[in-house]
């Protein structure tokens, strides 16, 4: 997807259409696809001084007083091709993580042959996460129970409440990091001695493999032809 | 590094299980934790480690695998002394079940956890996937291997966490505060389930009741010391040795 041309709109529109083809197979509605997909759109907007520094053919003129911006055509045509290349893409992601159970998908990278030790952290990181959000929210929750204002009080000024919030982070990176420690000698204690074993090398079951392989030579096929005869804008 | 199958207990009734001499540890800061403990453990015994917060139960517990090493005295295992070297063999030998479920169940699901100790051992996949079925049937969890640790109540967790070690066949099991933040139906469920155990147990706990009701030996620890050690009826009897040591009859 990130390596379609500029201004390849029918492409990107192929893929989208695609995918949602997928989505509705899946069963999975169109809203929380949509949801997942504005992630991205942040990111997007980083691509909008795009539109007034890349040269090209002006197209009009933001007159902001002190200086004015010159829209250039070509600089429009790119930060377009951004914004729907970002939401394509991270709405295929969302309807992989969608359809697919995690272990799976660690599974997955395992027998595309991804380090092991890069397997384990993305485990490892996936499981502590939800410690680590609920210990936030338990920090957050107690604050907030004692976040009263006495009658007739005011609520104190940003700059106490931002160190407040510094501590928080600060108590939560120590508790994450001690959880670390913990971790560490729960492995140490079962027999873990500085490398990671595992039971057998996955394979990948025959049929997959052609999936996989039919999968590639189709997103092969259609990038050349996005390349190459697809019209652009 | 291969590790070998770990000893079974089949050692003549005489041979103790643990045998700790002279130990005193001192912390890297300086702190010193355990002032000479000397303790000896025979075959399926069931013991009770009781002792005010900071006495040193987790310390001298660490030592029973090898997590911390002894600054001085020794430490022997089934007749094998914990060093670096034998590290391997005695940790196939102890289970160490930690406080926090959340600690010990660190994988994405419950098979890849409990399986992750003998694994380790260098066993076949067989010998793995048999040993995952029988820990996981003996703490009432069978059927439970796709699921993820998150998803289990805390009764739940507590148990996946002693399978973890129960699939090492450990001749020895050492648990910190295994009731802790339980209710009532997940600690009578512990309960029976530590009755049913039959290797050898040294427990830590605030938890009296539990002492008096599973444990036949109990050892108290105060700063850094062993200050009793006897049948739990004479020693949760004492109410004033009790009060010195900041615990509470049952």
């Amino acid at each position: 997807m990130s390596l379609l041309p500029e201004g390849a709109f029918l492409a990107l529109a192929a893929a989208w259409l695609l995918l949602c083809a997928v989505s509705l197979v899946a069963r999975i509605g169109p809203l929380p696809m949509i949801r997942g997909a504005f992630i991205a759109l942040p990111f997007a907007f980083a691509a909008v001084p795009l539109i007034f520094t890349r040269p090209g053919n002006p197209l009009g003129t933001i007159d902001l007083g002190l200086f004015s911006l010159v829209i250039s055509g070509e600089g429009l045509v790119a930060f377009a091709t951004i914004l729907l290349k970002s939401w394509v893409s991270v709405q295929s992601a969302a309807l992989l993580v969608f359809t697919t159970q995690f272990h799976d998908l660690l599974e997955g990278l395992e027998r595309l042959r991804l380090p092991r030790l890069m397997v384990a952290i993305i485990s490892l990181m996936y499981r502590y996460l939800a410690v680590l959000t609920e210990e936030a929210s338990r920090m957050l929750r107690a604050r907030a129970s004692r976040a009263a204002i006495p009658p007739g009080g005011r609520s104190p000024g940003w700059r106490w409440q931002a160190r407040v919030v510094g501590n928080m982070v600060g108590a939560l990176f120590i508790r994450a990091y001690e959880r670390s420690e913990r971790v560490y000698v729960a492995m140490q204690s079962r027999g873990y001695a500085g490398h990671l074993r595992h039971l057998h090398d996955r394979p990948f079951p025959r049929p997959q493999l052609a999936l996989l392989a039919a999968a590639v030579a189709l997103l092969v096929a259609f990038e050349l032809s996005a390349h190459t005869w697809v019209p652009r804008a | 590094m291969t590790l070998e199958a770990p000893a079974s207990p089949q050692s003549p009734a005489s041979a103790p299980v643990v045998l700790v001499e002279g130990l005193v540890f001192r912390y890297p800061n300086g702190h010193q934790a355990l002032h000479g403990i000397d303790l000896r453990i025979d075959p399926g015994e069931k013991i009770a480690l009781i002792g005010p917060n900071g006495a040193g139960k987790s310390t001298l517990m660490l030592h029973l695998n090898g997590i911390h090493l002894p600054s001085e005295g020794r430490v022997i295992v089934n007749g094998l002394p914990v060093s670096r070297e034998n590290l391997g063999r005695i940790r196939a030998m102890v289970g160490l079940v930690f406080q926090d479920p959340d600690d010990q169940l660190f994988s994405p699901t419950v098979y890849d956890d409990v399986a992750f100790g003998p694994i380790h051992m260098g066993l076949s996949k067989e010998e793995v996937d048999a040993r995952v079925a029988r820990a996981l049937a003996a703490v009432g969890l069978a059927g439970f291997e796709r699921r993820q640790p998150f998803h289990l109540s805390i009764g739940q967790r507590k148990r996946a966490a002693l399978a973890t070690v129960l699939s090492m066949s450990p001749s020895l099991l050492v648990l910190d505060e295994p009731s802790a933040g339980l209710d009532p139906r997940g600690r009578r469920e512990l309960i029976t389930l530590l009755r049913g155990l039959e290797q050898t147990l040294l427990v830590s706990t605030h938890d009296m009741r539990l002492v008096a009701e599973i444990f036949p030996r109990t050892v108290i620890l105060d700063d850094g010391r062993i200050v009793a050690d006897g049948p739990t009826g004479r020693l949760l009897a004492d109410a004033a040795l009790l009060e010195a040591h900041g615990l509470e009859m049952p």
